[in-house]
């Protein structure tokens, strides 16, 4: 790896030469959340977190200090029992075509998911594309979203092939998306990574639920209740995804399952 | 809000779209690795029948060919190319089945990712599986003073020099693309220029228009990070194998319309989700008659339906283009008479007219005609859908008709460097042996840019023709999501070469009848 390349894994501070734009914009991509976001970086509970896999509480092979603690900003259930893949929190609710650009905008494809420092950065952007009517998905001085649950409608994840997609919502901690169905290689990434589970569900939920609402989401059950209105909705099995996304993606799933032989260095 | 109570889904049917009295059905087989197809419906407002799914997905089954003896069904042409990649005599829609990989193509935004999964994966000191089926395009982020963008080109040189890469088209000069002989731009443009696109073969890339490459009669198609970092180090991929929609369109092409207008009325036909888990395959007299360039154009679009790849047959036109570009043998495969597609839809080109897609979805289909009171600010000629060198000779060509200056800022944005090349050096058909550089400087347009991908996708702050304003563009790139050219706001009209110049010259979205 050459020196700047290290240099830049080592760096936490976010780019300024992204700042070409006016100082003024009414945009949300301006510079002072960046700059805050790089300044919240620096927190060390902030920097331990799991690569690809929270559910199964591995340990990435970028070893860091200290074992990971809940950010202290977290106002959310989050997993409550995750070996019965039983997840509950508040949901964010949007609606249909809702494609990679929205997800995670195109300037933000410059962070390498692969990075430690800049899988975190990408999950702070999860979709700050989306149209103001939505609401925020992160707030202005978290990192972390406080809606482990998307709820959408049709073709979730269309556009572009860009793993970066469900890698920020999976960095932002999203558990599950319930959606009535996805583009395929959205889907595809998100099994492939193993960083959410991507569901789907027999009728529109995305027009019985709102955002804010509290819901239990069960895989196994495959079932999605939500506490604020009462009412419960049957999703369809998550089938052969299921176990590789367990496994935590792939690769792993590839590994257990004798596909391929463990990483040798 | 919340609807009165919800509808009960029928479990193996569903409508997708209501037109001209036929009713088309979709069965969806949603998950990769799921062996079982799951129908989807969706909730249309209109009242129409339901039909039954016409062709339900067989329940996969690894079935030896001794089982099944000599006795082969019918296959499309997708079917057999992944039949053959997975060494296997039939495969059939709905299965999931491990492929050989002959080409994977990365670039500078998924690249470094890719190589991270990679090397984590299979180990620090692992080699990629073959060094001479890995093209490495860096295309996105170039001309930009992003220091990760630029960072990124560097890993993805570090990894092509550790791992002897064969294709490597590297840019270390980023003041003057001339200066880097080697350097080609986009990386659609440039595998179809280098001789990576033949009939029958099997290619990933890590971008959604790497279908692309199906112009060439081959199956190619857009995955993420971690599959292509599987395929670095194992050479294989599982897919399923999608089911074939069909799209014949026979007619005399009118003079006024393109490729690009083709694929925009097909999108506009099935929606954005119409081709999930599908192939497209592009058939039909005018098809015949399509240059490589126009059907790249075409198939480039494929993915914006949700398509999973699209094709056309290989035929003398591919046989000429690939002359002198490759030295590699190929065999090209085509569907079987009797092949099974899922639908069938068919076109008289000779009725069809200029579109554009409107804001903000690529199937917001409208005609350019009745689109002549939206008032435009800029225009965008460039991408792996609308910056060829046969693109800007449309462009051109609408340009020496109106004899004019255009009225708005127009943006040109060449593919690769030899497209680059033809602006300058080849003379435009009835323009008296005048260059499309000229033309298009003589009409005001802004100085042909830096080949590569551009505002296409937005990209760094700094990238040049990014819309950092809201503003109203007419561009003929493949998306229009909000956002896509940078701001939320923006407002993009995706139109052809012809239709893009047409507006430029009025300031309005503009029928290219107006001048031709």
């Amino acid at each position: 790896m050459t020196t700047a390349a290290i240099n830049a894994m080592k760096s936490l501070s976010v780019s300024t030469n992204l700042m070409h734009f006016p100082a003024k914009t009414s945009s949300k991509l301006a510079l002072p959340q960046t700059q805050q976001i790089s300044r919240q970086s620096l927190h060390k509970n902030v920097l331990n977190f799991h690569l690809s896999t929270p559910r199964n509480n591995r340990i990435s092979t970028y070893s860091v200090p200290n074992p990971p603690r809940a950010v202290a900003s977290q106002s959310y259930d989050a997993l409550t029992e995750p070996n019965k893949k039983i997840f509950h929190g508040k949901c964010f609710v949007v609606d249909d075509n809702i494609d990679t650009d929205q997800i995670i905008p195109a300037e933000y494809l410059t962070l390498v998911p692969s990075k430690p420092d800049e899988y975190e950065k990408l999950g702070s952007y999860a979709m700050i594309g989306l149209n103001a009517k939505y609401g925020r998905f992160i707030e202005d001085d978290q990192i972390k979203t406080q809606y482990p649950i998307v709820i959408a409608g049709a073709n979730f994840g269309c556009g572009s092939s860009r793993e970066h997609a469900p890698v920020a919502l999976g960095a932002a901690g999203v558990k599950a998306v319930v959606a009535e169905y996805y583009a395929r290689i959205f889907f595809r990434n998100s099994v492939a990574t193993g960083e959410i589970y991507p569901l789907e569900s027999e009728c529109r939920v995305c027009d019985e639920c709102k955002t804010g609402d509290i819901v239990t989401v069960e895989i196994e059950g495959n079932k999605l209740i939500n506490h604020t209105t009462g009412k419960e909705y049957v999703l369809k099995p998550i089938g052969d995804a299921g176990p590789v996304i367990d496994a935590g993606g792939i690769f792993e799933y590839a590994r257990r399952t004798g596909m391929i032989a463990a990483p040798s260095s | 809000m919340a609807s009165p109570a919800t509808a009960t889904a029928p479990s193996t049917s569903h409508l997708l779209k209501y037109k001209n009295g036929i009713h088309y059905t979709l069965a969806t087989g949603l998950t990769p690795l799921n062996s079982k197809a799951t129908a989807a419906w969706k909730n249309k407002k209109r009242t129409a029948k339901f039909v039954a799914a016409v062709m339900a997905p067989p329940q996969p089954q690894q079935r030896s060919p001794a089982s099944t003896g000599s006795v082969k069904h019918a296959m499309t042409m997708t079917e057999k190319i992944l039949a053959r990649a997975a060494e296997r005599s039939q495969v059939s829609p709905g299965e999931n089945v491990w492929v050989k990989v002959d080409n994977l193509m990365t670039h500078d935004v998924c690249g470094p990712g890719t190589i991270g999964i990679f090397k984590k994966e299979f180990g620090s000191q692992a080699k990629v599986w073959d060094r001479e089926k890995i093209v490495i395009i860096p295309d996105h982020y170039i001309f930009t003073s992003d220091e990760r963008a630029n960072r990124n080109v560097d890993i993805i040189r570090d990894f092509a020099l550790e791992q002897n890469i064969k294709y490597f088209y590297d840019i270390t000069d980023r003041s003057d693309f001339r200066a880097n002989p080697d350097y080609k731009g986009v990386c659609h443009i440039a595998l179809a220029q280098e001789g990576h696109c033949r009939p029958g073969e099997v290619l990933f890339g890590t971008d959604s228009h790497t279908c692309n490459a199906g112009a060439f009669g081959q199956f190619a198609s857009g995955i993420g990070n971690t599959d292509a970092g599987f395929i670095m180090g194992t050479g294989k991929l599982l897919v399923k194998v999608p089911a074939t929609l069909r799209f014949v369109m026979d007619g005399e092409m009118p003079h006024f319309l393109l490729a690009k207008d083709l694929i925009l009325q097909i999108i506009g036909e099935i929606t954005v989700s119409g081709a999930t888990y599908r192939a497209m395959e592009f058939s039909g007299s005018t098809v015949k008659s399509l240059t490589m360039e126009d059907r790249m154009t075409l198939c480039n679009m494929v993915v914006e339906a949700g398509g999973k790849n699209g094709v056309v047959d290989a035929d003398q036109i591919t046989f000429d283009y690939l002359e002198g570009k490759t030295s590699s043998s190929f065999e090209a495969l085509y569907s079987d008479e009797a092949a099974r597609y899922l639908q069938e839809y068919r076109f008289d080109v000779s009725k069809l007219e200029p579109l554009v897609a409107k804001p903000h979805s690529p199937d917001n289909r409208a005609l350019a005609r009745e689109c002549r009171h939206i008032k435009i600010d800029r225009v965008y000629i460039g991408s792996c859908t609308g910056g060829k060198t046969e693109d800007f000779m449309a462009a051109a060509k609408i340009m020496i008709s109106a004899g004019q200056k255009v009225k708005v800022p127009t943006f040109l944005v060449p593919a690769t460097q030899k497209v680059w090349m033809d602006l300058y050096t080849l003379p435009v058909p009835g323009g008296n042996g005048k260059t499309c550089s000229q033309i298009f400087e003589e009409a005001g347009c802004d100085t042909p840019a830096n080949p590569n991908c551009g505002a296409c996708l937005g990209g760094p702050r700094d990238t040049y023709a990014r819309m950092n304003v809201p503003q109203v563009c007419v561009s003929t790139t493949n998306k229009n999501f909000p956002g896509r050219m940078g701001h939320k706001e923006g407002q993009i009209y995706l139109a052809s070469p012809y239709t893009a110049a047409a507006s430029a010259l009025t300031g309005f979205v503009t029928d290219p009848r107006e001048f031709l």
